[in-house]
Formats: C-alpha cells, sequence, structure tokens
C-alpha cells in the first residue's frame, strides 16, 4: 500500500469513527459531519445574509469605516452588534466546515472519476473563500486590518506582478485614501459572488442535493453562532494607525492564519506551500486508485422511458431522450462519466421485477457487473437450497456491514453493489418463493457511499416511492436494518432477533401464496 | 422525538462547536513584532538615469524637420545602486533594475527591517546612473525610534532625493 493509500485510508477511518459516533446524538440525517457541504451552503448564507445589512450601514471612509463598524458594536449591539458577530463567526465555521468537507471527501477517494469534475470546481473555491475573508478583514481598518493589508501585499509582492510594490500603498498614513474602501468593498462583494458561482458550478452534476442542512440543525447552529455572539460579541482592535506596528492583537486564526506563518518562514515558502497543495490537489485525480467498475447500460428494447432512473439517480447520470425506435416514447441515456455505478437505476426500472416469466431476464437499465438476471439467478438457487425452521434471505450492501458470513443452511446472503440496486419485487419474489423472511441491510442513515441508496431503499420498501413493494406483502416478514462495515458484529443479533421474531408468529397466516415463475403468465 | 440523552449530546456537541469557533477567532493573541522593536521601510520607486547624447547638426539635418529632437535618449535606465547603513554596518546592499521588457520601467525596493528602539545612525546611498562613479544621493542622520514606531525610507526627488519619516 502506498504512503498516500495509507494516508487516506488512516484519515478515513478517522472520519469514520467521529461520524458514527455522531450518529448517536444527531441520528444520520441530523448529523453534522454526514452533511458537511450542506452545512457549508448554510454558513455561508448566514455570512451573506448579515453581510447586506453590515453592507447597508457601512460609511465608506478611512476614519468613517472603523466608526460605523463600531457604531453596530457599541451601539447597536442587540442587532448590528450580533449580525456583524454572526457575520464573522459563520465566515470563520465556513472555513473550518471547507476543509473538513475537503479533507473528508479526499478520505473517501471521492476525488476521481464521475467525482472528478466536484473535486476540480471545488479547489479554486478555497482560494476566493480565502480571498473574500481576508479583504473582509480589512474593511474594519483596525489595526488587525492594518497587519492583514501590510501582510497581504508584502506577500503580494514577492510575485512578479506588480511593477511597483502594492505594499507602498500602506506605507505611511498619509497612503490611503477613502477610495480605497470603495473599491474594498466592490472586492468584497464581487468575490463572494464569484464564490456563489463557483459553488453552483461545484455542485451542479449532483442530483438530488442538500442545499441546506435539515432545519433542526440549521436552527441549531443558528442558535449555537448566535449565543457566541451575544457572549463574546466581534470587536474591532484600535484603530489602524500605519505609523506604527500594531502590539497584541485578537487574531482570526481560521482566515488570517497566513500572515503568521508567513512571518515564521518566508513568503517564498508560503507560496511555494500554497501553490504546491494546490497543484497537489488537481493532480490528486492522476495518482493510482481504484479501477472503474463498468457503468449502467440501457436495453432499449426493455426501457420504457419512464424516467424513474433519471429521477433517482444520484449523480444526474442519466438523461432521458427521444427513443430511437418507438415513436413518442423516450430512452435513458447514461454518461458514462458520471456514472457511478452504484446500481441504484437498475434498482429503480420498473422492467427489473424478477416475476418476468422470460428465462433470461433483460431489464431497461442494468449493471453488466451484476445484472438483474444474474441476480434472480442467485437468489433462486438459494431458495431452492434454503432448509431449516425459518429460512430467510438477507440482501446485503457491499459496502456496509458484512453479511456475507452470517450465511447458512437457513440463511441464504446475496451481496448487492449497493442496496439501492435491489428491485423491490425481489422481496416479495424471496417470500414467494419459500423464505420465511427478508432482511434488507443498507448503509446507516446519510451514510451511503452513493449517497442516496438507503433513503431510496427505505422509501421503495415503505411505498413512498416507485417502484415501490406491494402493500400485500406482510411487514412482520420483512426488516430493513442499517448499519456500516463498522456494524458488522451487531448485524448476527440483528438477523437472530428478527429470526426469534418471525418464529413468534406461530402458525403462519400471512404466508403469500407461492409462486413458480415456470408456470406463470408474466411476459 | 429526541432522547433526553440525544439532547444533551446534541447541546454539548453544538457548544464545542461555538467554542472552538469563537476561541480561535480570536485568541491566541499574535505579536507582530516584539514590544521593544521598531521597523524600518525602504520602499523605493525610482526612474533610473539615462545616458542622453546630443545629436550632431549633421544627424539633424538627415532626419525629418518634425523629428529633429536636439537629443538622442536610449528607452533603457541605469540600473540603480543602494546601500543602507545601521550604525556604521551595513544591513542592505542591493542593485535595483528597471521593470519592463525594454528595461525602461522604475526601479523599486521595498524591504523591512526590525531594529532595536532607541537612537541609531543611518545611512542610506543610492546611484541612479551608474555610469558615472560615486553615489549621487546620500543621506546620513542621526534617527531616534520609539517601540513599534515605523521610520519608511523613501525617495522623492522633488523633495531633494532620500528622505525619512
Amino acid at each position: 500500500m502506498s504512503f498516500h493509500a495509507a494516508l487516506r485510508n488512516g484519515t478515513k477511518s478517522i472520519f469514520l469513527r467521529v461520524e458514527e459516533a455522531f450518529d448517536a446524538p444527531f441520528g444520520g440525517q441530523d448529523n453534522p459531519l454526514r452533511h458537511l457541504g450542506a452545512m457549508g451552503l448554510y454558513l455561508l448564507w448566514i455570512v451573506v445574509g448579515s453581510g447586506l445589512y453590515l453592507y447597508t450601514v457601512l460609511d465608506t471612509g478611512i476614519d468613517a469605516v472603523y466608526n460605523s463598524i463600531g457604531y453596530l458594536s457599541h451601539e447597536q449591539w442587540y442587532l448590528g452588534g450580533v449580525l456583524r458577530s454572526l457575520h464573522r463567526y459563520a465566515s470563520d465555521g465556513f472555513m473550518l466546515v471547507m476543509m473538513l468537507h475537503l479533507v473528508r471527501e479526499w478520505s473517501y477517494g471521492r476525488y476521481y472519476g464521475f467525482r472528478l469534475y466536484s473535486w476540480m470546481t471545488g479547489i479554486p473555491l478555497i482560494w476566493l473563500a480565502y480571498i473574500a475573508g481576508i479583504g473582509g478583514y480589512w474593511i474594519v481598518w483596525d489595526q488587525l486590518a492594518q497587519v492583514s493589508a501590510t501582510a497581504t501585499t508584502e506577500l503580494l509582492d514577492w510575485l512578479p506582478i506588480f511593477s511597483e510594490p502594492s505594499a507602498r500603498n500602506f506605507i505611511s498614513p498619509g497612503a490611503i485614501n477613502d477610495r480605497f474602501f470603495t473599491v474594498l468593498i466592490f472586492i468584497h462583494l464581487g468575490v463572494p459572488l464569484l464564490l456563489i458561482l463557483g459553488l453552483w458550478a461545484h455542485v451542479h452534476r449532483v442530483a438530488h442535493l442538500d442545499y441546506l442542512p435539515t432545519r433542526r440543525v440549521m436552527l441549531a447552529t443558528a442558535a449555537a453562532l448566535t449565543l457566541l455572539a451575544l457572549f463574546r460579541p466581534a470587536l474591532s482592535n484600535p484603530p489602524a494607525d500605519l505609523a506604527i506596528v500594531p502590539g497584541k492583537l485578537a487574531f482570526d486564526w481560521f482566515i488570517l492564519f497566513i500572515h503568521p506563518l508567513t512571518d515564521l518562514t518566508s513568503p517564498a515558502l508560503v507560496w511555494t506551500l500554497l501553490f504546491a497543495l494546490t497543484a497537489l490537489l488537481f493532480a490528486l485525480p492522476l495518482l493510482p486508485h481504484a479501477k472503474a467498475q463498468p457503468v449502467a447500460v440501457v436495453d432499449p428494447a426493455n426501457c420504457t422511458g419512464c424516467d424513474r432512473c433519471h429521477v433517482d439517480c444520484p449523480y444526474a447520470a442519466i438523461s432521458m431522450a427521444p427513443h430511437p425506435d418507438r415513436p413518442g416514447y423516450q430512452l435513458a441515456v447514461v454518461d458514462a462519466d458520471l456514472c457511478a455505478s452504484c446500481g441504484i437505476c437498475a434498482g429503480s426500472c420498473p422492467s427489473s421485477t424478477p416475476f418476468r416469466r422470460r428465462e433470461t431476464l433483460i431489464t431497461g437499465i442494468d449493471m453488466p457487473q451484476l445484472p438483474v438476471n444474474a441476480l434472480r439467478q442467485q437468489l433462486e438457487q438459494a431458495l431452492a437450497q434454503l432448509a431449516g425452521r425459518t429460512r430467510i434471505v438477507v440482501f446485503s450492501c457491499a459496502r456496509g456491514a458484512r453479511a456475507t458470513p452470517l450465511g447458512g443452511a437457513d440463511t441464504a446472503v446475496i451481496d448487492l453493489i449497493c442496496t439501492g440496486m435491489l428491485p423491490p419485487a425481489f422481496v416479495e419474489y424471496a417470500l414467494r418463493g419459500g423464505a420465511d423472511g427478508v432482511l434488507v441491510t443498507a448503509c446507516r442513515s446519510g451514510g451511503c457511499d452513493f449517497r442516496l441508496g438507503e433513503r431510496w431503499t427505505g422509501e421503495r420498501l415503505l411505498g413512498e416511492r416507485e417502484p415501490h413493494l406491494r402493500h400485500s406483502v406482510p411487514g412482520s416478514r420483512l426488516q430493513l436494518w442499517l448499519g456500516s462495515a463498522s456494524d458488522s458484529s451487531t448485524l448476527a443479533a440483528a438477523l437472530a432477533e428478527f429470526r426469534a421474531r418471525i418464529e413468534t408468529l406461530g402458525v403462519a397466516n400471512d404466508r403469500l401464496p407461492s409462486y413458480l415463475r415456470r408456470a406463470s403468465h408474466h411476459a | 422525538m429526541l432522547k433526553p440523552a440525544a439532547i444533551v449530546g446534541q447541546v454539548i456537541l453544538y457548544g464545542a462547536f461555538a467554542a472552538f469557533i469563537g476561541y480561535f477567532a480570536t485568541s491566541p493573541t499574535y505579536h507582530q513584532i516584539p514590544d521593544d522593536v521598531a521597523l524600518i521601510k525602504l520602499s523605493i520607486s525610482h526612474l533610473g538615469a539615462r545616458e542622453c547624447r546630443k545629436r550632431t547638426p549633421e544627424e539633424l539635418a538627415k532626419m525629418p524637420p518634425n523629428m529633429r529632437a536636439p537629443m538622442d535618449c536610449p528607452r533603457e535606465r541605469s540600473d540603480i545602486q543602494l546601500e543602507v547603513d545601521l550604525d556604521g554596518k551595513d544591513v542592505f546592499r542591493t542593485v535595483l533594475h528597471p521593470t519592463g521588457l525594454y528595461k525602461d520601467g522604475v526601479s523599486t525596493v521595498y524591504k523591512r527591517f526590525e531594529v532595536k528602539a532607541g537612537s541609531h545612525q543611518l545611512t542610506v546611498r543610492m546611484d541612479d546612473n551608474l555610469v558615472k562613479p560615486g553615489f549621487d544621493y546620500v543621506k546620513d542622520e542621526p534617527i531616534t525610534l520609539a517601540p513599534r514606531q515605523v521610520m519608511v525610507i523613501d525617495f522623492n526627488p522633488d523633495q531633494g532625493g532620500l528622505f525619512f519619516k
């Protein structure tokens, strides 16, 4: 294993442990670590909203800007002061969440293949976020702004981009004028607008995106930041004076850490570090990584153009186009560059029902590495071999808890690429084919590697999403169990409990009539 | 419905998030230079001299009437030699090169020196025409720097050349 792979796996295991620990108090949907992107967007909207208010009350001018911001903190602390503090703390939170999001996505290996576009478009956003953040500190024009402005221009001057050193603009008290702040505010509005535009590009190839975290998470985050704003309001340092070097300063390490780093090292080292890190992030997809799996394949003869796969695909890899042979019908088209090879589309296809009588089950959209026909064959063989008092079929996710060791005479385990690829009719097929119960395992809520597998599975089995499990299937004989790979040890207990529950049903009066495909009349 | 333990857990974790943000948004404090130190910023932007030559009457006669400039000045500017001494010790020696593809732009320098606050003897020498020997501009005077004071060494021909402020 390469050093990079070892580092990535180590980081991933840390993230997994913390995320799963956070599941206990938060649950999957409210777990902020599982929704860092949405958290970042939410914090950005707080920054934008509070910033709009600050913009309306800000006076531009060397003294005016300092006084007008100071007025908010001291005279209008209950509104302007709180909003100013929220602006600062949400910005810091955004930086923190952004970096966590970056490290998490890297550690989960989400930087190549179908995720390449999101990865590449995300990298420039880090630069934009820091440009906006550092520029925001200058607007206050206090001693911290002075340090940041001087240090930033000195850093920029190391690059051969200005004919005259830009640091000369902050050389002495008379060096800057009121117009400087007008330009600064223009930049501080423009760069975040670019950031928002870049964010749109960053996420626009992701379907069913959580643009915001859940209402509960939003309220709790807003409450935490508001309390922080009230108890520790963001205040200005003394006004800037270019004739002296400021003394000790309250310092924002989330945004301005680059200045002490430059003071400690040198501009050359800092630029080398920044450019090298950026280049490394861009080059990561070129490093050795897992081989791409075969992508979904559409069979025009069996595609009805219903567009369920188009709706359910987590990565917007499927579009609908006019059917070439059937006028008035549509046909699913797979974009191989975007396809995650998860099989969720095969699970959504109404043609994937195993009740079809054909000897070879060809569905509308399928996975070459695990076709629905192979899945049916596997299930039929397993059902034929099952013995014992309570026969259970387990459909499990290959990326979730390991179910294979649970296989035995009375338990058949069928591994899926993602549980989302399970057509719900397979549950009924198993029960009518001789199983006493079906256990479906999926990843923890919000923990699906393909984003939506566990969610779609749950909704389909509950009849809330098409294709749904027929209502005639008795709920007592079906168990949906959510767990990650680290929950493998508890899966055995869950299976035993399920088996015991079925056994207590006594004489089965909720059994579905058995079904023999070869004797049926399905097409 | 959330269990009480989950509510407590969430309160603790959201509180930790806010505390983490609140602490590192202002702390630990940063001190750019020690209290007993002052800063000298050398910041000069100046066009080096050009070696112009007077055209002869014969040369002028050969030129179109509207282009008979009496002096022939090249685009290129001279490098600038700069020296800074503090208390008799050299602290900075450099030769500034003109900017621009044709070396016809300004020569610039921006440098900062941290020095102990107190009295010092500061000497700055500048030669903006390296063809001619010797320094054209010299400023040598005692200075007193207060702690954390910023003193700038600049150049402006309209203010007599080199000056400290």
